[in-house]
């Protein structure tokens, strides 16, 4: 079977962590890829620097939201400017697989929410290296 | 809107058509299907590009190592050589097409360039603020955005012919989108790329045609898998693709009626286009080479003509026959999947084209599923968003066929599907 389907993967798919939404969440962000419909919303409770608690929602392919899955897992309870760092190699370490390039922006749908919703903008910086 | 889930064993019958090659025999002329690997290719998405024969690689390479040679302007040996194997591929387009003469044919790099050669070169002479397009909503986005710049450009209205649920065309209602007389195009597809619904032109065209509008068909689709015959459509553009043909990449079709391209004025400026330059003007060349500037793609024109020999040597009868009877068979056997939903009508209205979705398995996770067993199909929107939203899915996956296609691939396919559905659903 083909790496994509790895268990774990499966495993975050099937049973997302950190999934669903916040009552007046202090953020909320919004993302979506057009060309697959994969669509992710998180909801992050913040206090003193530290993202508290975050909830993500939506729908797309098993690698869009499994990446969502461990994205917030890994970063429910740590310092917001220790989340700004995370990069790509990060969602692609957590996946542990090698992906094209079209499910590459599958995977980095999240961490685009992620970085978008703790910036309070649409991009952030090293988007272009792309 | 929404699609409705067929019932293939309600779909009618498939087509009577007999089959009169054997498509084992067919497969066998392609060299990928050849080629080491480790597991057997099962290609379905030849709607996306079709595999190419022996003869058009042949042909192609022969050119490059025999008369490799500008067309038109040398007057040596292989130059005229070159030339002479440029214009036997519009000939030979244009008797495959039935046009009326080669001057009809102009070479583009694809059937998107072709509706764009339309949009400018026509469209900016003849619609003005206030006019209106007809297009529909099963369009591939080569066949709209086109119009959208044109559209934003002069101020012209879009319309669009309705659609059933079942992703066939409304055509009762063209007359009403027609009568205010301000549509002076209408342009549509021949054979719908992801719902395999086969238009009905001539109907179409001779509405248009008697409200004073012109008639652009779509037929990147339809130009690989059945005869066509430009005079007896009716229509007075066409545009096909010979890399979906079993030809090449990097050359396409515009077919148009003599008179509307005389009219024209040129699309692209450079060499050969032109018939005289001065510093400061230049008088253009006659048709078709008024719209053909630059170098063109001369090998591919080879591997056109090596196509269209290859395909009338099958009979389009008989892959139009063949295509239909695997997609028949495609949805009898795709019923059996769980969750499994169709997109467009039933078989015996229907190309070799089939899209549908798997409830709780995005598309994507469809075609990386079916591609661990060498299974290529293709999964998105298909250039085709605004016909997606129309029907209600973000996406689908889709299977497709053409003359070296085999029943064996659709059994994988379902297999496949079963798996799909079993490992990812929640």
């Amino acid at each position: 079977m083909n790496d994509l389907f790895r268990e774990d993967i499966l495993d975050h798919y099937r049973h997302p962590r950190c999934h669903g939404t916040l009552e007046n969440p202090d953020i909320t962000f919004e993302d979506a890829n057009p060309l697959c419909g994969d669509r992710i919303r998180m909801d992050f409770r913040l206090r003193d620097g530290v993202i508290e608690q975050v909830r993500f929602s939506g729908h797309g392919c098993s690698i869009s939201q499994a990446a969502a899955s461990m994205l917030c897992e890994h970063v429910e309870g740590r310092l917001v400017e220790d989340v700004k760092r995370l990069g790509r190699e990060d969602v692609l370490e957590m996946l542990g697989i090698e992906l094209g390039p079209v499910r590459l922006k599958c995977a980095l749908l999240a961490l685009k929410t992620l970085k978008s919703g703790i910036y309070g903008i649409h991009q952030w910086p090293g988007e272009e290296e792309e | 809107m929404s699609a409705t889930r067929i019932d293939a064993g309600a779909a009618g019958p498939a087509p009577a058509a007999p089959v009169r090659f054997d498509p084992r025999v067919v497969r066998a002329d392609f060299p990928i299907f050849a080629t080491d690997r480790d597991k057997p290719l099962l290609y379905l998405d030849s709607a996306a590009t079709s595999q190419k024969p022996q003869a058009v690689l042949d042909a192609m390479d022969r050119y490059y190592r025999t008369c490799n040679a500008n067309i038109h302007r040398g007057v040596y040996r292989i130059a005229e050589e070159a030339t002479a194997i440029y214009e036997d591929a519009r000939r030979r387009f244009a008797a495959f097409v039935n046009a009326a003469s080669p001057r009809e044919i102009v070479f583009t790099r694809n059937s998107t360039e072709a509706i764009n050669l339309v949009a400018y070169a026509w469209g900016r002479t003849n619609l003005k603020s206030g006019d209106a397009i007809v297009l529909t909503p099963m369009e591939h986005h080569s066949n709209l955005v086109p119009w959208h710049i044109l559209a934003a450009e002069r101020g012209i209205e879009l319309r669009f012919i309705p659609m059933s649920a079942a992703g066939e065309l409304d055509v009762d209602a063209l007359p009403g989108l027609l009568a205010d007389g301000r549509a002076k195009l209408v342009s549509f597809v021949h054979v719908s790329n992801v719902l395999g619904t086969v238009n009905p032109v001539a109907e179409i065209a001779r509405i248009a045609h008697a409200h004073g509008a012109v008639v652009l068909v779509d037929a990147s689709q339809s130009a690989a898998h059945l005869k066509l015959d430009v005079r007896a459509l009716g229509a007075d553009f066409l545009a096909c693709t010979a890399h979906k043909m079993l030809g090449p990449t990097g050359i396409g079709m515009l077919w148009g009626r003599r008179e509307l391209l005389e009219a024209m004025p040129p699309f692209l400026g450079g060499g050969e286009m032109i018939r005289e330059v001065s510093l400061t003007g230049s008088k253009w060349n006659e048709l078709p080479w008024k719209f053909e500037a630059g170098t063109m793609p001369i090998a591919e024109a080879a591997g056109l003509t090596a196509a269209i020999t290859y395909l009338e040597a099958l009979g389009m009868d008989a892959v139009f026959a063949h295509d239909r009877e695997l997609a028949a068979y495609t949805l009898e056997r795709i019923a059996e999947v769980p969750g499994l939903r169709v997109l467009g009508p039933p078989a015996g209205r229907r190309g070799g084209v089939v899209a549908f979705t798997l409830e709780g398995v995005h598309p994507h996770d469809v075609a990386t599923v079916l591609d661990s067993d060498g299974i290529c199909v293709r999964a998105g929107h298909h250039c085709a968003m605004p016909l997606h939203e129309a029907l209600g899915v973000p996406a689908s996956a889709r299977a497709s066929f053409h003359c070296y296609s085999l029943r064996e691939e659709v059994d994988a396919l379902v297999t496949g599907l079963h798996r799909a559905k079993q490992l990812l659903s929640r």
